[in-house]
C-alpha cells in the first residue's frame, strides 16, 4: 500500500470512528419498568413520521360510561373512510412498556430501571350519528359534516367550520359537552383551514363487537404539520395532565420545536431498597424533575433504534407490530432481518396546562441517533465474609457510597435524606445469601 | 462616551469595536450552555467548528493576499455552535468551510453577499438533509437576560445599522401579534414564540452583519420588514421550521439592489481608524 493510500485508510477510519453514535454497554440484567399506567388523567399517542406522512394512534385511559366518550381532534386534512382504523391496545402498551425507564440492577456493580408514559386530552360527549336531518342543521349553523364513518366500536364524523360558534352549537346539540372558552380554540383551528375528527362510541357496535374496553383510534393523513394539538384538552383542564408522545421516525430522534425538550435524569445509582417501589420512586423523580423545571419542558424518556435494546425492557416490538402502529415504511423490510428495522422511537413525556404550554406541540424529527433511555441503577454490597486487608477499605468505601446513593435519591425525588439513610441502614442486614459472613457481620457495624 | 475616558486611540478603537462585545457574549453563552443548562451544543461539533472556521479564515486571506482577521470567523463559528447540528463532525467541519469561504467567494461590488453563519446553515440544513437547527428554547429567564445582554452591548457601541435587529424584531413580533389577533389566540402564544434563543441570535448576531444589508436606513427597514414577512409565510404557511435562516438568505440577494437605489456610505468596523474586519 502506497503512502497515499495508507492515509486515505486512516482518514477514512477516523472518518468511520467519529460517525459511529456512541453505545451504552449493558451488563446487569433488567429488573422492572414504571409504565404509563402510574399516572392519571394520562393520554397515549403514538406518532409515526415519514416525511409528510402522519399516522397518529390514540390511546385513551377512558374508564367511564361509553355513551359519555367523545375525541375531538383537529386534523390537517380531510380524512377518508381507509385513512381511519382501531388498533389493538396491546400494541400501545407493548411500546409503552419497551420504551418505558427502568431499573437495573447490579450486584456491587447492578444497575434498574423502568419509564413512564401518556396521552392526549379529549372534549365530552356526542349521542346523535349524522343523519339528513343533521347535516342540514349543521349546514345552517355554518357546519359540514364532510362524512360519516363507522370503524370499530365507534361513530366518527369528518367536520369542517366557518366559525367556532356554529361548531359549538352544532357539537352541543349532536350531545358534546363543549367546555366554556373552547370556541376560541376551535375559532383557531378553523382558521388555520383544520378539520375536525369526531368520534363516539356506537354501543350496538361495541356490543357486537364483544370488546369491554375503547380500542385506540389510529388516523393517518399526508400533511407537511408535524404537530400533536394539546390545546382543545386544556381548555377545561382540572389541573395538569400527563401525555406521552411514542414518536416512530425513519431517521433519528424527534423532539419539540417551540418547547425545551430535556431528557430525564437517568444513570444513576440509587438505594436498593427502592426495588420494590420502583413506580414510587420514578412519579416522584418526574414530579421533582416538573417542578425544577418550572412545568415548561417536554421529557425525553426514551431514544432508540428499535432495531436493538440493551436492556430490553420487554420483547422488541416486531415490524408487523410497528407497521400496525403507523410506520409504514417498516413493511417493505419486514422479510428482511430485526437489523434493518430503520425505526427510530421517541418517547417524550409531558405534563402540561394551558399557562405553562399555551401552543400545541409542534414537533421535529432530527438527525440524532444517540441513544437514551430513563435508567436507574441498583448497586447491591456485598456482605460476605470479609477476609483481607483490602476488605477494610472496601467497608469505608461502601459506607461512603451508600450515602452517596442516599443523596441522589433525595436530590432526585425531594424525599427526605435522613429518611431515606434510615431505610438504607435498616437494609443492610442479612439478604441470606449463602456467601453471608455468619458470624456478628462486618456490615451491622457499618454505621457505627 | 467613550471620548470622555482616558484612553489610547488604540484601546479606544478596541472597546468600540462591536465584535468583541458578540464574541464576549457569544462565548459566554456558549460556555452556559457546555456547563450548566444544556442546550444540545457538543464540545467536539464547537472545537470543530471554531478550527475550521478560523483555519478557512487563515487560508483564504493568505490566498486573496489580505491581512489575517479571526474576529468574525469567531463570531461564525460560535453561532454555528449555538444554532446548528447534524449527526456527524464532517457536517460541521463543511459547514465552516461553506460559511467563511462564501465571504470570499460570494462577493458583489466589494461586499460578501450572505451573512456567512446563515448561508451555512441554509446549504447544510436544505442540501444534506442531515442537518438541523436547535429550537432554542433556552427558557424565559435565560431569553430575558441574553436580550437585556444584547441590547446593552448594542447601546454601549452605537453601532448605528444595528437598527436593523430593532425594525426585524418589532416586524417580526407585529406579525406574531396580528396571527394572534386574527386566530382569535391569547396573547401568551405569540410571547410565547418570541421566547426563543435562536431568534435572538438571529436578529442580533446574523440579520444584523453589517456586511450584508443595505447601506440606507431605509434600506434596513425595508429589508428586516422583508426578512420577518417571507420568513412568517415560510414558518406558518409552508412548514419550513428553519424559515428565519432562509428568508434571510434569499433576500440577501436583494441588498444589492436595494443599495443602488437607496444608496449610503459602505459600513466599517472602526470607524475611520484600524484597517479593520476585511471580509
Amino acid at each position: 500500500m502506497t503512502l497515499r493510500a495508507s492515509l486515505v485508510a486512516l482518514l477514512v477510519a477516523i472518518a468511520v470512528a467519529l460517525s459511529v453514535p456512541a453505545a451504552q454497554a449493558f451488563c446487569g440484567f433488567y429488573v422492572a419498568k414504571a409504565d404509563s399506567k402510574l399516572y392519571n388523567k394520562a393520554s397515549k399517542v403514538v406518532l409515526a413520521w415519514d416525511a409528510g406522512k402522519t399516522v397518529i394512534t390514540m390511546a385513551s385511559d377512558y374508564e367511564g360510561d361509553p355513551r359519555e366518550f367523545a375525541l375531538v381532534v383537529p386534523v390537517p386534512t380531510f380524512i377518508e373512510r381507509d385513512q381511519i382504523g382501531v388498533v389493538e391496545p396491546a400494541l400501545v402498551d407493548h411500546l409503552d412498556a419497551f420504551t418505558a425507564p427502568r431499573l437495573v440492577e447490579y450486584f456491587d456493580n447492578d444497575p434498574c430501571s423502568p419509564p413512564v408514559a401518556y396521552m392526549l386530552a379529549a372534549p365530552a360527549a356526542i349521542e346523535e350519528d349524522a343523519s339528513a336531518t343533521i347535516r342540514r342543521r349543521a349546514n345552517s349553523l355554518g357546519v359540514t359534516v364532510e362524512a360519516t364513518y363507522t370503524v370499530g366500536e365507534y361513530d366518527i364524523a369528518i367536520l369542517s367550520a366557518q366559525e367556532s360558534d356554529g361548531l359549538v352549537t352544532f357539537l352541543t346539540e349532536s350531545g358534546y359537552r363543549i367546555p366554556d372558552g373552547a370556541a376560541d380554540v376551535l375559532g383557531s383551528y378553523i382558521k388555520q383551514k383544520m378539520r375536525f375528527f369526531v368520534a363516539k362510541v356506537n354501543l350496538g357496535e361495541q356490543q357486537r363487537l364483544g370488546a369491554t374496553f375503547l380500542r385506540p383510534l389510529q388516523v393517518s393523513y399526508q400533511s407537511p404539520k408535524f404537530m400533536l394539538p394539546i390545546r382543545l384538552g386544556t381548555v377545561n383542564a382540572a389541573g395538569p395532565q400527563d401525555l406521552f408522545v411514542f414518536a416512530l421516525a425513519r431517521h433519528g430522534r424527534v423532539e419539540t420545536s417551540n418547547y425545551r425538550t430535556m431528557k430525564v435524569p437517568s444513570d444513576l445509582a440509587i438505594p436498593t431498597y427502592v426495588k420494590g417501589s420502583f413506580a414510587d420512586f420514578y412519579k416522584a423523580t418526574f414530579d421533582r424533575a416538573v417542578e425544577q423545571t418550572d412545568m415548561q419542558v417536554v421529557f425525553q424518556e426514551y431514544a432508540w433504534d428499535l432495531s436493538w435494546c440493551d436492556p430490553c425492557a420487554a420483547d422488541p416490538l416486531t415490524a408487523e407490530e410497528l407497521n400496525k402502529l403507523g410506520a409504514r415504511w417498516v413493511s417493505d423490510a419486514s422479510g428482511q432481518s430485526p437489523g434493518r428495522l430503520q425505526v427510530f422511537a421517541t418517547r417524550l413525556h409531558v405534563r402540561y396546562d394551558r399557562a405553562h404550554f399555551p401552543e400545541d406541540l409542534m414537533l421535529m424529527e432530527t438527525r440524532d441517533t444517540s441513544t437514551f433511555q430513563g435508567r436507574y441503577i441498583l448497586q447491591h454490597p456485598f456482605f460476605g465474609r470479609l477476609t483481607c486487608p483490602d476488605g477494610e477499605t472496601y467497608r469505608n468505601k461502601l459506607r461512603i457510597r451508600l450515602s452517596q446513593e442516599a443523596a441522589t435519591l433525595a436530590a432526585l425525588t425531594g424525599w427526605r435524606y435522613d429518611e431515606i439513610l434510615a431505610k438504607v441502614k435498616a437494609q443492610s442486614g442479612p439478604t441470606g445469601r449463602e456467601d453471608e459472613d455468619p458470624d456478628t457481620s462486618w456490615w451491622q457495624k457499618l454505621w457505627q | 462616551m467613550w471620548g470622555s475616558l482616558a484612553l489610547s486611540p488604540r484601546w479606544r478603537g478596541w472597546l468600540v469595536d462591536a465584535r468583541h462585545y458578540q464574541i464576549a457574549s457569544l462565548a459566554t453563552l456558549l460556555t452556559l450552555n457546555l456547563i450548566w443548562l444544556d442546550f444540545g451544543a457538543d464540545p467536539r461539533a464547537c472545537a470543530v467548528l471554531i478550527a475550521t472556521c478560523c483555519l478557512t479564515q487563515i487560508a483564504a486571506s493568505r490566498i486573496v493576499g489580505i491581512p489575517v482577521e479571526l474576529r468574525s470567523a469567531l463570531i461564525t463559528s460560535f453561532s454555528l455552535s449555538l444554532l446548528l447540528r447534524t449527526d456527524s463532525l464532517w457536517l460541521y467541519a463543511l459547514a465552516a468551510v461553506i460559511a467563511v469561504g462564501s465571504k470570499f467567494l460570494i462577493r458583489i461590488d466589494g461586499k460578501h453577499l450572505f451573512n456567512p453563519a446563515t448561508i451555512a446553515i441554509v446549504a447544510l440544513v436544505f442540501g444534506s438533509g442531515r442537518a438541523w437547527v436547535t429550537p432554542g428554547q433556552w427558557g424565559a429567564e435565560l431569553w430575558f437576560a441574553a436580550l437585556l445582554g444584547f441590547l446593552g452591548i448594542m447601546v454601549l457601541q452605537r453601532a448605528r445599522r444595528a437598527d436593523v435587529t430593532i425594525f426585524f424584531l418589532l416586524a417580526h413580533a407585529g406579525l406574531l401579534l396580528a396571527r394572534a389577533l386574527w386566530l382569535g389566540d391569547p396573547l401568551a402564544i405569540p410571547v410565547h414564540q418570541l421566547e426563543s434563543g435562536s431568534l435572538l441570535l438571529f436578529a442580533f448576531f446574523m440579520i444584523s452583519d453589517p456586511k450584508t444589508i443595505p447601506d440606507s436606513r431605509l434600506g434596513r427597514l425595508i429589508f428586516a420588514a422583508a426578512v420577518a414577512g417571507l420568513a412568517h409565510y415560510f414558518i406558518f404557511f409552508a412548514q419550513v421550521r428553519p424559515g428565519l435562516y432562509l428568508a434571510l438568505a434569499l433576500l440577501a440577494l436583494a441588498v444589492w439592489p436595494i443599495d443602488r437605489l437607496l444608496p449610503a456610505p459602505r459600513h466599517q468596523w472602526v470607524p475611520a481608524a484600524t484597517p479593520g474586519g476585511q471580509a
